[in-house]
C-alpha cells in the first residue's frame, strides 16, 4: 500500500497533500476510462457480436461457395417509436449458400409532408452468427434522407462467410428504422 | 463539554470551550468529529425521509388495485427511494462514522485534509435539496428507477432528469472528496507503532471501500455526464438512432454499480468486526484473513457487474464468466462469516444492544448472500431476474446488512460521543422492534419474487396478494420502531448514566483510552502503540 | 439425480418447518414450468436452495450454540485463540469444491438454453409503451396484445376478476411439440418480455434483436401468463403477456383463421357505420389503447399527456386528429396507430374522441375516410 506503512512514525503531517493529488488524478482518470469504456465496448461488440451488431463496409472478394448447405435467411424490419415511414424488406427471406453474394432490397417511403432523415440499426439473429455477415452494400450505413412523399428501393448486398458454424441454419437479419432528424449530418 | 459531540440542532448555543458559537460553527468546522456528527444526522434524516417513500410504497401494495396513489407518482416514491437510501443514507452515514471513529482509531488529531472535510458535507444538503425539490415541480421528480437505464431516463424522461443529473454529480464530487480524505489520513497520520495491520478492521474496510469510491464513483459522474450531453448536446452514447447503444449505459452503470453495491457493505463488516470481540471477549478470530477477504471482494467486485444483465442478450461466453467470477464472490464472503462465528466460538458473550444488532447482522445478511449466490447462477437468473424475489436479497443486504452495521455501530460509540450509556432496555426494544419488523417485511418477498411477481409495479395480480399485505404491516413496524431509536438518541444526547473511558468491558483499541465524551481535540500528541 | 434423495432427507428434516412439499401448492416457489429448460432450471433452483440451507443449519447452529453455551451469564471463560491457518484453508476450500459442484450443471442449461437454432416457428415479440406485438414471421399474422382489465377494476369501483391484470385481447398462440424461437425487440424503452412458464425471459431493446426459445411438449397445452419485467415507464405493471399453446393442427386453423379475419376486417371498413355503432366501439377502442396516457376522462396526464378534453385539436382539426392518430407525433409518447387499430376502430375512437366528455363536435368519422386519408 504505502512504504511507509512500517516506519515506526508514520504521522506525517507535511506529506499528505501528494496522496491527495495522485487520487484526485486518479479520480480524473477514472472519469476518462468511463468515456474510453464507449469505444471499447464497440469493438468488444464488434469481436464478440454482442447485440447481433455486424461490421461495417467490407470489400466485396469471391471466395469458396459452400454449395453443401443451404441456409435461409429472413428479414424484419421494425419502426422505432415515432417513425412513421413505411419500412419493408421486399423479399421475407431467401435460400443461399455461406460464401455466396445475394441482393435483396428493402423499400422506405415517406408519408408525412415534411423531409425526414432516417437511420436503420442493423442487428443479427443468432448473435453467433453476426460475425460472418459481410456486407458491401447497406442502407444501413449511411443515414437515408427521404422528401415528403417519396419513396426508395435500398439495396442491401450481402454474403455469409463459409466458415459460418454448421449448426446455423436459419439467419435472421433486423433492421429498426429511427427517425434520425435529430443526428442529421 | 458534552455539547461538542452532542448537539446536533443548529444552535450549539451551550458550547463553553473548544467549538466556536453559533450556527457559523457547524457551517465552518473543519473539526473531525463535528462534520462526523453533521454526516449522522443528515443521513438519519434522509432515511427517515426514504423511509417514509418506502412506506408510501408499501401502503399502495397494500391491496391489489390502485387506493391511494397513481402509477406514475409509485414510479417516483420507488426511484427517489433507492436514490435517497443508498446516496444519501448509507454511503454518508458510513463516511459520517469514519469521520468520527478513524483518526480516534489510528491516533490522528483530526483528518488530513479538513477544509475538504468541510466542503465533502455541505455539498450534500444542497445536492439532496436540489433531487428532492423536483417532486414539487410539474413534471414530478425523476420516475426511471434508481438505476435510470436509458432511453427511458434520456429520450423518455421527464425534464427533472438534468436536476438530478446535478445532483448525482454533487453527490459524486462529495464521496469522492470524503474517500481521498480517509485514504490520506489513514495513509499519513497513523500513530507511531500503529502499522497497517495493527489497524482496527473498521479503519481496515473504509480503507478498501475508499479506493473502490475513487475508482467508481467517477465512472458514475462519467455516465450521468452521457446521458446529460445525449438530452442537452445532440451526442448519441444510448441512441441507437445516432449510432448509439442502450445496453452501453447499462455496462457502464454496473461498472460503478458493482462496487459501490460493496461500497456500502464493506465498513459494515469493519463494524461488526470490531463490535463481536468485544462482547465476545476474545480477539477476532483470523484479523489477516478478515483483511485479505475483504481485498479480495473488493477486487472481484470489478469483474462480475454484467451479472445484473444476465436477461440483456450477453454471448454465453460472457454470460459464463460472468456466472463464474460472481459465484467466487461467495469464498471471501463465506470466510468472513466463519471467522466471525469462530470469534464467539468459546467466547464469553454478553448481548447488549450492538451485539444484537451485530448478531441479527451475521444471520440476516448471510441469509441474503444465500439468495445472492441463487442468483448467480444465470439460468435460475432467468426466473428471479427484476423480480421481488431480487427486492427480497437486495434488502437483506442493506437494511440488516448495512443499516444494521450502522446502527450496531451508533449504539456502540454512542457513550464515547455522549458521554452517556443509553437506555439498555429502549435499546433492545428498539432491536426486537427492528428485527422482526425487517423480517416481516421482506422474507416474504421471496415468495412472491419466485412466485412470478415483477418489482416495480404499482399494482399486481392477485395471488400475490396475502404476502404483499404482510409485507407492509411489516414495514409499518420496521419504520415506526425507528422513532424509538430518534427518541433514544436524543434522551442519550441529553444525558444518562456516565459513560465510562472504557465503556464496553471487552472493548479494545485506542478510541477507548481517551476520555468519554471524546474531548473536541484528541491526539494532539501521537499515542504509542506496541 | 443425486440431489433428489438429498433432497426428500432434507424435507424430513425441515419438514415441520417450511413444509417443502407443500411449497408449489402455496404458491411459494418458482413454479416448474412445462418445458425442459423450466424444469431444469427449477432442479437448479432447488439444488442451489438446499445447499444454501445445509450451509446456513451448520453455520448457524454452531453460532447458536455459542450463543447459547459461552455466554457470560453461563460464567463462560473466553479463551483467547484467534487464528487457525488449517481452519481458513479448509473453509476456503469446501465452498470452491461446493460451488464448482454448481457451476457444472447450471453451465450445461444454460448452453442449453442459448441453442436457438433450428427453430420450426419464429415469432417477433415488439415491446411498445404499454402493450406487446406479435408477429409470425412467414406466416403473414401479426396483432397487438392489450390489456383488458378494465380501469374500473383497478381503481376498484367494481370486483376485480379472476385473470385481474393477467388478461388480454389477443392471445400469443404457439404450437405444442414444435421449437418456437421468440425475436424480442422494443419500439421505444428497455421492456423484458417474461413468461414463467417456459422460463424464457428476454430484454427488449430498441434496435437490437435478442432471441429466446421455448419447445411446450405435446400434451401441455393450456394457457400460461406472464408480464413485463423491466421498468418501462408509468404503465410497466399493466402490459401483461397471455400465452396459448395448442396442438400442432389448432394452431394451423388458428393461423387461417387469422389470416381470414384480416381479409374481413378490410372487407368491414368498405362498410357504413352509423354515429351510434362507432360511439359504442370506440369507448371500448379509447378505454384499450388510449386512456392509459390520456386518461379515462380525457382528462391528460401530467405535463407530458394532453388533455383530450376540449383540446382544440379535437374540436377544430379533424384532418390534424386523424394525421396524429394515423402516424404518432415524433419525439413524443404519442405513437402510430395504423398497424395496431384497424379502420373501423380508428375512425371508431376518433369519433368518440370528438364526442365524449363535452367535445359535443356531432361529426362522425367514418372508416372509409381512414382508408382515404392512409393513401
Amino acid at each position: 500500500m504505502n512504504s511507509n506503512s512500517s516506519k515506526p512514525d508514520n504521522r506525517n503531517v507535511n506529506k499528505p497533500n501528494n496522496t491527495a493529488l495522485k487520487l484526485v488524478l486518479a479520480a480524473i482518470a477514472m472519469f476518462g476510462f468511463g468515456f474510453a469504456l464507449v469505444p471499447l465496448y464497440d469493438i468488444f461488440c464488434e469481436i464478440t457480436g454482442i447485440n447481433g451488431k455486424t461490421a461495417g463496409q467490407v470489400e466485396r472478394v469471391e471466395q469458396w461457395v459452400d454449395t453443401s448447405r443451404t441456409i435461409t435467411v429472413q428479414f424484419i424490419t421494425t419502426n422505432n417509436a415515432g417513425m412513421p415511414w413505411e419500412f419493408e424488406a421486399l423479399q421475407e427471406e431467401v435460400e443461399m449458400h455461406p460464401g455466396a453474394w445475394t441482393q435483396v432490397n428493402f423499400w422506405a417511403l415517406n408519408p408525412t409532408a415534411n423531409d425526414m432523415v432516417g437511420q436503420a440499426v442493423p442487428s443479427v439473429s443468432p448473435s453467433v452468427a453476426a460475425e460472418y455477415v459481410q456486407k458491401t452494400e447497406c442502407f444501413c450505413f449511411d443515414q437515408q434522407t427521404l422528401k415528403a412523399g417519396e419513396g426508395r428501393k435500398m439495396p442491401l448486398i450481402f454474403s455469409l462467410n463459409p466458415d459460418l458454424p454448421a449448426h446455423v441454419k436459419k439467419v435472421t437479419m433486423s433492421y429498426t428504422l429511427f427517425d434520425a432528424g435529430a443526428f442529421a449530418k | 463539554m458534552t455539547t461538542a459531540t452532542a448537539s446536533h440542532d443548529d444552535h450549539g448555543d451551550h458550547s463553553h470551550h473548544g467549538p466556536a458559537k453559533g450556527i457559523m460553527r457547524w457551517v465552518l468546522t473543519t473539526n473531525h468529529k463535528d462534520i462526523g456528527t453533521m454526516y449522522l444526522w443528515f443521513s438519519f434524516i434522509m432515511l427517515l425521509t426514504g423511509g417514509v417513500m418506502a412506506l408510501i410504497v408499501r401502503a399502495e401494495l397494500f391491496q391489489p388495485g390502485m387506493q391511494l396513489i397513481r402509477p406514475e407518482f409509485y414510479n417516483q416514491m420507488t426511484t427517489m427511494h433507492g436514490l435517497i437510501m443508498v446516496f444519501g443514507a448509507i454511503m454518508p452515514a458510513f463516511v459520517g462514522l469514519a469521520n468520527w471513529m478513524v483518526p480516534l482509531m489510528i491516533g490522528a488529531p483530526d483528518m488530513a485534509l479538513p477544509r475538504m472535510n468541510n466542503w465533502s458535507f455541505w455539498i450534500l444538503p444542497f445536492a439532496f435539496g436540489m433531487l428532492l425539490f423536483t417532486l414539487f415541480t410539474e413534471a414530478g421528480a425523476p420516475n426511471f428507477g434508481w438505476t435510470f437505464y436509458a432511453p427511458l431516463s434520456t429520450t423518455y424522461a421527464p425534464s427533472s432528469v438534468t436536476y438530478f443529473i446535478f445532483g448525482v454529480h454533487m453527490m459524486g464530487i462529495s464521496s469522492i472528496m470524503g474517500a481521498i480524505n480517509i485514504i490520506v489520513t489513514i495513509l499519513n497520520l497513523r500513530a507511531p507503532g500503529m502499522t497497517m495491520m495493527k489497524m482496527p478492521l473498521f479503519v481496515w474496510t473504509w480503507f478498501i471501500t475508499a479506493y473502490l469510491l475513487v475508482a467508481v464513483m467517477p465512472v458514475l459522474a462519467g455516465v450521468v455526464t452521457m446521458m446529460l450531453m445525449d438530452i442537452h448536446f445532440g451526442t448519441a452514447f444510448f441512441d441507437a438512432a445516432g449510432g448509439g447503444d442502450p445496453v452501453l449505459f447499462q455496462h457502464v452503470f454496473w461498472f460503478f454499480g458493482h462496487p459501490e453495491v460493496y461500497i456500502m457493505i464493506l465498513p459494515a463488516f469493519g463494524i461488526v468486526s470490531q463490535i463481536i470481540p468485544t462482547f465476545a471477549r476474545k480477539p477476532l478470530f483470523g484479523y489477516a484473513s478478515m483483511v485479505y477477504a475483504t481485498s479480495s471482494i473488493a477486487f472481484l467486485s470489478f469483474i462480475v457487474w454484467a451479472h445484473h444483465m444476465f436477461t440483456v442478450g450477453l454471448p454465453l461466453q460472457a454470460e459464463l464468466f460472468f456466472m463464474y467470477a460472481t459465484m467466487l464472490i461467495a469464498i471471501p464472503t463465506g470466510v468472513k462469516v466463519f471467522n466471525w462465528v469462530s470469534t464467539m466460538f468459546r467466547g464469553s458473550m454478553t448481548f447488549e444492544t450492538p451485539m444484537l444488532f451485530a448478531l441479527a447482522f451475521v444471520v440476516l445478511f448471510t441469509i441474503g448472500g444465500f439468495s445472492g449466490l441463487m442468483l448467480s447462477i444465470a439460468p435460475a437468473d432467468f426466473q428471479y431476474h427484476d423480480t421481488y424475489f431480487v427486492v427480497a436479497h437486495f434488502h437483506y443486504v442493506l437494511v440488516p446488512g448495512a443499516l444494521f452495521g450502522i446502527i450496531a455501530g451508533v449504539y456502540y460509540w454512542l457513550p464515547k460521543w455522549t458521554g452517556h450509556y443509553y437506555n439498555e432496555s429502549l435499546g433492545k426494544f428498539h432491536f426486537w422492534m427492528s428485527f422482526i419488523g425487517v423480517n416481516v417485511t421482506f422474507f416474504p418477498m421471496h415468495f412472491i419474487g419466485l412466485a412470478g411477481m415483477p418489482r416495480r409495479i404499482p399494482d399486481y395480480a392477485l395471488q400475490f396478494a396475502d404476502f404483499n399485505a404482510i409485507a407492509t404491516v411489516g414495514a409499518f413496524i420496521f419504520g415506526f420502531s425507528q422513532l424509538i431509536f430518534l427518541y433514544l438518541l436524543i434522551k442519550t444526547i441529553r444525558g444518562g448514566e456516565k459513560a465510562t473511558d472504557q465503556v464496553w468491558e471487552g472493548a479494545e483499541g485506542l478510541e477507548w483510552t481517551i476520555p468519554s465524551p471524546a474531548p473536541y481535540h484528541t491526539f494532539a500528541e501521537a499515542p504509542h502503540v506496541k | 439425480m443425486f440431489f433428489r434423495t438429498w433432497q426428500r432427507l432434507s424435507s424430513v428434516v425441515l419438514g415441520l418447518v417450511l413444509a417443502p412439499a407443500a411449497m408449489a401448492d402455496w404458491g411459494l416457489n418458482m413454479p416448474q414450468g412445462i418445458t425442459e429448460v423450466s424444469q431444469s432450471i427449477f432442479e437448479l433452483h432447488m439444488l442451489i436452495f438446499w445447499i444454501c440451507v445445509w450451509i446456513g443449519v451448520v453455520v448457524f447452529g454452531v453460532m447458536f450454540y455459542s450463543i447459547f453455551k459461552h455466554r457470560k451469564s453461563k460464567g463462560a471463560v473466553a479463551s483467547k485463540f484467534h487464528e487457525s491457518l488449517g481452519l481458513e484453508l479448509l473453509w476456503t476450500a469446501v465452498p470452491t469444491v461446493i460451488l464448482i459442484a454448481m457451476a457444472v450443471p447450471a453451465t450445461t442449461v444454460l448452453i442449453q438454453m442459448y441453442d436457438t437454432t433450428n427453430s420450426d416457428v419464429d415469432i417477433k415479440v415488439t415491446g411498445h409503451q404499454w402493450k406487446w406485438q406479435y408477429d409470425y414471421l412467414g406466416e403473414d399474422v401479426g396483432f397487438f396484445s392489450n390489456l383488458t382489465t378494465t380501469d374500473d377494476e383497478i381503481y376498484n369501483r367494481t370486483e376485480k376478476g379472476e385473470n385481474y391484470l393477467e388478461e388480454v385481447d389477443n392471445h400469443v398462440v404457439v404450437p405444442t411439440g414444435q421449437k418456437i424461437r421468440f425475436l424480442i425487440t422494443s419500439n421505444d424503452v428497455i421492456h423484458a418480455w417474461w413468461v414463467p412458464e417456459i422460463a424464457v425471459k428476454k430484454d427488449a431493446i430498441p434496435g437490437y434483436i435478442n432471441e429466446s426459445w421455448a419447445l411446450i411438449p405435446e400434451g401441455q397445452e393450456g394457457i400460461y401468463r406472464g408480464k413485463c419485467a423491466e421498468l418501462c415507464g408509468v404503465q410497466h405493471g399493466f402490459m401483461p403477456i397471455v400465452l396459448e399453446a395448442v396442438t400442432a393442427d389448432e394452431y394451423q386453423v388458428w393461423l387461417d383463421d387469422q389470416r381470414a379475419g384480416k381479409v374481413a376486417e378490410a372487407a368491414a371498413a368498405q362498410g357504413d357505420f352509423s354515429y351510434d355503432e362507432l360511439m359504442v366501439e370506440g369507448a371500448a377502442v379509447y378505454a384499450r389503447s388510449c386512456a392509459g396516457c390520456h386518461g379515462t376522462e380525457g382528462q391528460g396526464m401530467g405535463s407530458i399527456f394532453p388533455a383530450l378534453a376540449g383540446s382544440s385539436m379535437a374540436l377544430n382539426d379533424m384532418a390534424g386528429h386523424i394525421d396524429i392518430v394515423l402516424n404518432g407525433k415524433p419525439g413524443t409518447a404519442m405513437q402510430s396507430f395504423s398497424a395496431q387499430l384497424t379502420d373501423v376502430e380508428i375512425a371508431a375512437v376518433i369519433t368518440f374522441e370528438r364526442n365524449a366528455w363535452g367535445n359535443d363536435t356531432g361529426e362522425t368519422v367514418t372508416p372509409k375516410m381512414i382508408i382515404d386519408a392512409k393513401k
